[in-house]
């Protein structure tokens, strides 16, 4: 027994780790999406420049300042895209604004390419989280014990703010019925850059995680995660916090459990057959609310 | 039914407007005197300087500038010609291969060197063969690049010495019986080397258990997991340098001690930062050690640490890299190579080059009858975590 | 149509056809002497792999175009069709003397004939390669079709962005399938799939001498293929699939089958996007699986969407000045610098991924303030181009008149 549970910790560990890293990105997906009916391609991306701002800050500044400036830049950044990419084509057909969501990601990757000059860039040790530590049998990183904890800390945390306080009804208004709520006084152009915002926060946080675990950062690091926390979001029924972080875990777990059964090839594959799977299914997703469609 | 006719026609007629707009030359303007006009014979440089090979690539650009700064010039048939190195990025993917050989073509090419990474280089190879330009590979091991070819050539060693040389080194020297195989799924470099080692290691009656890895990983703790579960005592991965970086790193963190072992595309400074100061072993095959030639690395170094730009693409210190090695040896063999055409025709330059015999700082390179070069040893080195240093192993050679 | 319609057709109509066959004729002869008569310089060697590439992607997108612009099936699976279409034709058009060195580690491979081998000893070489890849090419199609009936009939019950996504999600388990070495033998797993038939073998003989057909098979096949979705388009099933487009409970209430119709469109496009992989295949000379992914399908969406959704002309205009400008005209950034007259100028922010940048900056502006693209949900019409003419002249012999009027 104590040697199945040494031999396969690990898996569980790699698991719960990846998952809440994959939490804290579709959580941004998951709100937007609540709100403006968009999926957010280019959020995987700003997760990606959030890594290499951490690695071009830490060359100049010490390293928590360098924390402090990749969380606000990454916010900056997303209300930046939500305003210019977005906010012109509200009235537009959807299609058009997932284009320029499209689009934007698109323009993330290739800026990153050009300043990176196409070289991975080695992501700094973060003294505390980068510390090897010891798991019951298993060796891993600190990182990895932090994040599901500070994930679940975050989200009760968001879920208060959502549910508690006047910003946090604003969204719920809006992501309910987007006219009416304007109509009731709410200012939807906040709302929905706080939304942004808090996305791209919780995005910054994912990537000191993330870029922490496996320290290399290319321009196309933010795609598969991104797309991955997305399937998450869809999982746990889109628009809903807690369905998307457990959504999250959910296809972290699975996803090092079929690497560990030898079946590698298909561990990407695997997470989209269970999005389609789901889709068929439950289209909803597992706490997601009915949505009945207007004629 | 006409409406639509004309519609339709209408839609192909917006090829035929925008490609009338851009007027082709006239024919008189041929390709053939060219390099006569300005006395410059142009060498293509045919590497990606992007995606997963980028910084692999960019090395062994790097020892093509720098022995084109030592010899910027060629004497053919008599008359001195400038050396001008055109530089295409492949982008490391094999739907942009076509587009990067046409445009070094566009450039009027004598011969064309490359690519890092096999894959790419095969994609290119029919363009090439098309406009009768020769290419010569640099690092690329796959057998695949020549066979069947007579328009490549390349200075490097093959997959299947390779793989027998890692097989022989991984039972005899570090005492191996089970073997983990990671490779890039996707990737025929990764693939291919993994086939060769595999045959040469159960010829030798060792166990090998093989896994792929889908592209854009960068979760590998799942994978050392699985090769710890299973017994293997060395690990074998000759993935792209990217992925080696996350597969170094997360070893350390899970606290791996058997052996990593790769193959050439390791054997670069990016891998000895991000093994700097652990407590792991790796071990690769490569083209050159360093301190073969000091002659040559004195030389290379200042160079490389008198530009900003140079020193950032070899990753930001001044370790040779063997990939630089070959770069620097392929552009001699490529002035030997239009020295012996007496001429700068790509014609009479493909012609020339199967006699052509150079002694470079990499070793003696010829070629075979396939095109490929006669080699029988490699280097074994292995990562000196303490001093930021590849030590030297072994030679190693199929007997 | 009835003989009455075409009493009543306009005398812009016919010259405007008259206008497009000549232009087009024009540019198959042209495309001809490019390929056997115009030897090659610096300008057509770069203009012949843009024009073979943008006829393979204009096809690609008005098979796009046809889902997303005319059915309204916002789809992401183009890049997964296109993948099935490039294997399909490799595999059937490998020769079988090569089967050894291309499946070098899986024994040879499973299927061990080539097609335009086959057809080659009955019709003699050069037919055979032509006839042969023709059929492999409908094969390929054929294929694709196959596969995204299969797909369809899960997926084409979910709706707008969740069909993107589970399309999306397909294309990238295709691609994990094809890299498995389970099916190595069929696939080549991870490894190249290369000498098959390719554009540089397709020539043709007449009398005793023998033609090239390089640029001018790619773009012929582009063109029969656009041709048909045009007439699908305007046939009675188009007018359904815009009537699903425009609203898909007005148009089941009309009593148009709303599964069925979505299928059509579905296969159809996804028929199309196979014969554009298999062409790719051919262009590329080389088939391996990892280039298919997302970022090609999203490349070919906004080529539709530069062109305009719901353009046929407007995907052929966009693909070729997307390919022309992405892989030939914007070259120069990467280069450190730009040369005119001779003297060179070395700009600092010039280097390798710059083109990249302004490439998706002006695609960005396309996106946000010419959301309509080239063409909208117009076609290019020469008949609508006289009219204009015409119109314009009317307007200013009028005014003409009138100053002359007043002068009087």
């Amino acid at each position: 027994m104590s040697e199945f549970i040494s031999a396969n910790l690990p898996y569980l560990l790699a698991g719960v780790s990846v998952g809440g890293q994959y939490a804290l990105i579709a959580i941004g997906y998951t709100m937007v999406y609540g709100i403006l009916r968009l999926i957010n391609f280019a959020h995987g991306d700003v997760f990606m420049v959030a890594g290499l701002v951490m690695v071009y800050a830490t060359a100049s500044l010490p390293i928590y300042v360098s924390v402090i400036l990749v969380i606000v830049v990454t916010v900056l950044l997303g209300v930046l895209i939500e305003k210019v990419a977005y906010k012109p084509l509200r009235s537009a057909p959807r299609m058009s604004v997932m284009i320029s969501a499209i689009g934007v990601s698109y323009l993330l990757q290739n800026c990153a390419l050009y300043f990176t000059g196409g070289l991975p860039q080695n992501y700094p040790k973060i003294p505390f989280l980068s510390k090897v530590i010891q798991v019951g049998p298993a060796s891993t990183k600190m990182v990895t014990v932090i994040t599901p904890i500070l994930t679940i800390v975050l989200v009760i945390l968001l879920v208060l703010l959502i549910k508690k306080t006047k910003v946090g009804m604003a969204m719920r208004a809006v992501s309910k019925d987007f006219e009416t709520s304007e109509l009731m006084g709410i200012k939807i152009n906040n709302v929905i850059s706080m939304t942004f915002a808090i996305g791209c926060f919780l995005a910054a946080i994912g990537s000191l995680l993330y870029f922490s675990n496996y320290t290399s950062v290319i321009p196309t690091s933010g795609a598969m995660p991104g797309l991955k926390a997305f399937v998450a979001a869809v999982f746990g029924g889109i628009g809903s916090v807690p369905g998307a972080v457990i959504g999250a875990f959910i296809i972290g777990i699975c996803e090092n459990i079929i690497k560990g059964l030898g079946w590698t090839v298909f561990s990407d594959a695997f997470t989209f057959v269970l999005l389609i799977v789901v889709l068929l299914v439950k289209p909803t997703g597992i706490f997601g609310e009915k949505a009945t469609d207007k004629v | 039914m006409k409406k639509i006719l004309a519609l339709l026609l209408a839609g192909c007629m917006a090829f035929a407007l925008a490609a009338c707009g851009t007027p082709a030359e006239p024919a008189d303007d041929g390709g053939e005197d060219t390099a006569a006009a300005g006395d410059t014979v142009v060498i293509g440089v045919y590497e990606p300087l992007s995606g997963d090979n980028g910084a692999g690539g960019k090395q062994e650009v790097l020892g093509m500038q720098y022995a084109n700064s030592v010899a910027p010039t060629v004497e053919i048939d008599g008359k001195t010609y400038n050396v001008k190195l055109e530089i295409a990025d492949n982008e490391s993917s094999n739907d942009k291969a076509v587009s990067a050989a046409n445009t070094l073509i566009s450039k009027g090419p004598s011969i064309i060197l490359g690519s890092y990474g096999s894959g790419v280089s095969i994609a290119a190879s029919d363009t090439f063969e098309q406009n009768g330009i020769p290419a010569m590979g640099v690092t690329c091991t796959n057998p695949q690049v020549t066979e069947g070819n007579s328009h490549y050539f390349r200075i490097c060693f093959l997959d299947p010495f390779q793989g027998t040389v890692l097989a022989n080194f991984a039972k005899d020297e570090l005492g191996a019986n089970t073997v983990y195989c990671l490779g890039q799924l996707g990737n025929d470099y990764d693939q291919g080397l993994l086939k060769y080692f595999q045959q040469a290691a159960e010829e030798k009656g060792m166990t090998v258990i093989t896994d792929s890895f889908p592209e854009g990983t960068s979760d590998f703790n799942s994978y050392l997991t699985t090769a710890k579960n299973k017994g293997a005592e060395v690990i074998f991965a000759p993935t792209s340098i990217s992925y080696a970086q996350l597969i170094v790193e997360q070893a350390s963190a899970q606290g791996i001690t058997m052996p990593l072992l790769a193959s050439d595309t390791w054997d670069s400074n990016v891998i000895l930062s991000a093994a700097q100061g652990k407590d792991l072993s790796i071990y690769v095959t490569t083209f050159y050690a360093e301190g073969g030639n000091p002659e040559f690395e004195q030389g290379f170094k200042e160079w490389i640490n008198a530009d900003s730009t140079n020193l950032s693409n070899n990753g930001g210190d001044d370790t040779i890299a063997a990939v630089s090695v070959m770069g620097y040896d392929a552009y001699f063999v490529a002035l030997e190579a239009l020295k012996a055409a007496g001429s700068t025709d790509p014609g009479a330059v493909m012609e020339a080059l199967p006699g052509v015999t150079y002694s470079g700082v990499s070793g003696d390179i010829s070629f075979n009858e396939i095109g490929d070069a006669n080699r029988t040893t490699a280097f074994v080195k292995t990562a000196n975590v303490s001093e930021n240093v590849w030590d030297f192993v072994a030679v190693q050679g199929v007997e | 149509m009835g003989k009455q319609l075409k009493k009543k057709r306009a005398p812009e109509e016919k010259a405007g056809a008259l206008i497009a066959v000549v232009l087009l004729v024009a540019f198959y002869v042209f495309l001809f002497l490019l390929d056997n008569a115009i030897p090659t310089n610096s300008v057509t060697v770069m203009l012949i792999p843009v024009l073979k590439k943008s006829a393979i992607f204009a096809l690609v997108c008005v098979s796009m175009n046809l889902l997303n612009g005319f059915t309204g099936l916002f789809s992401l699976g183009q890049a997964g069709f296109m993948l099935i279409g490039a294997y399909s034709f490799a595999i059937f058009s490998i020769p079988a003397g090569q089967h050894d060195a291309v499946y070098q580690y899986f024994n040879g491979g499973a299927i061990r004939f080539s097609i335009p081998e086959i057809l080659s000893g009955v019709l003699g070489e050069n037919a055979g390669a032509f006839w042969g890849s023709i059929i492999c090419i409908i094969i390929a199609g054929l294929v694709a079709a196959v596969f995204a009936a299969l797909i369809g009939i899960p997926v084409l019950r979910l709706k707008s962005d969740y069909l993107a996504i589970a399309t999306l999600g397909f294309a990238e388990i295709i691609r994990a399938v094809f890299q498995w070495d389970g099916l190595g033998v069929v696939t080549n797993g991870s490894n190249l799939l290369r000498k098959y038939t390719n554009f540089h073998d397709i020539k043709i003989q007449i009398g005793g001498t023998i033609f090239q057909l390089d640029t001018l098979f790619p773009v012929l096949i582009a063109t029969v293929c656009i041709l048909i979705i045009v007439l699908l388009v305007n046939s009675s099933y188009g007018r359904a699939f815009k009537a699903i487009r425009d609203d898909e409970v007005a148009a089941e209430a009309m009593g148009i089958n709303l599964f069925r119709h979505k299928m059509l469109s579905f296969v159809i496009s996804s028929f199309f996007a196979g014969v554009g992989g298999a062409l790719l295949a051919m262009f590329q000379t080389t088939v391996q699986a990892a280039p298919f992914r997302t970022s090609m399908t999203y490349e070919i969406l906004l080529m539709v969407v530069i062109g305009g959704i719901g353009s046929i002309s407007g995907s052929c205009i966009a693909s070729f000045l997307y390919i022309a400008a992405s892989e030939w005209w914007l070259r120069f950034l990467d280069s450190g610098g730009i040369t005119v007259m001779g003297t060179h100028f070395d700009i600092p922010f010039f280097r390798d991924g710059f083109r990249k940048v302004v490439f998706s900056v002006v695609i960005m502006i396309i996106v946000l303030f010419f959301s309509r693209g080239i063409m909208g949900d117009k076609e290019l019409s020469f008949a609508g181009m006289i009219r204009k003419i015409r119109r314009r002249k009317e307007a200013k012999g009028a005014a003409a008149a009138g100053k002359e009027g007043e002068a009087q």
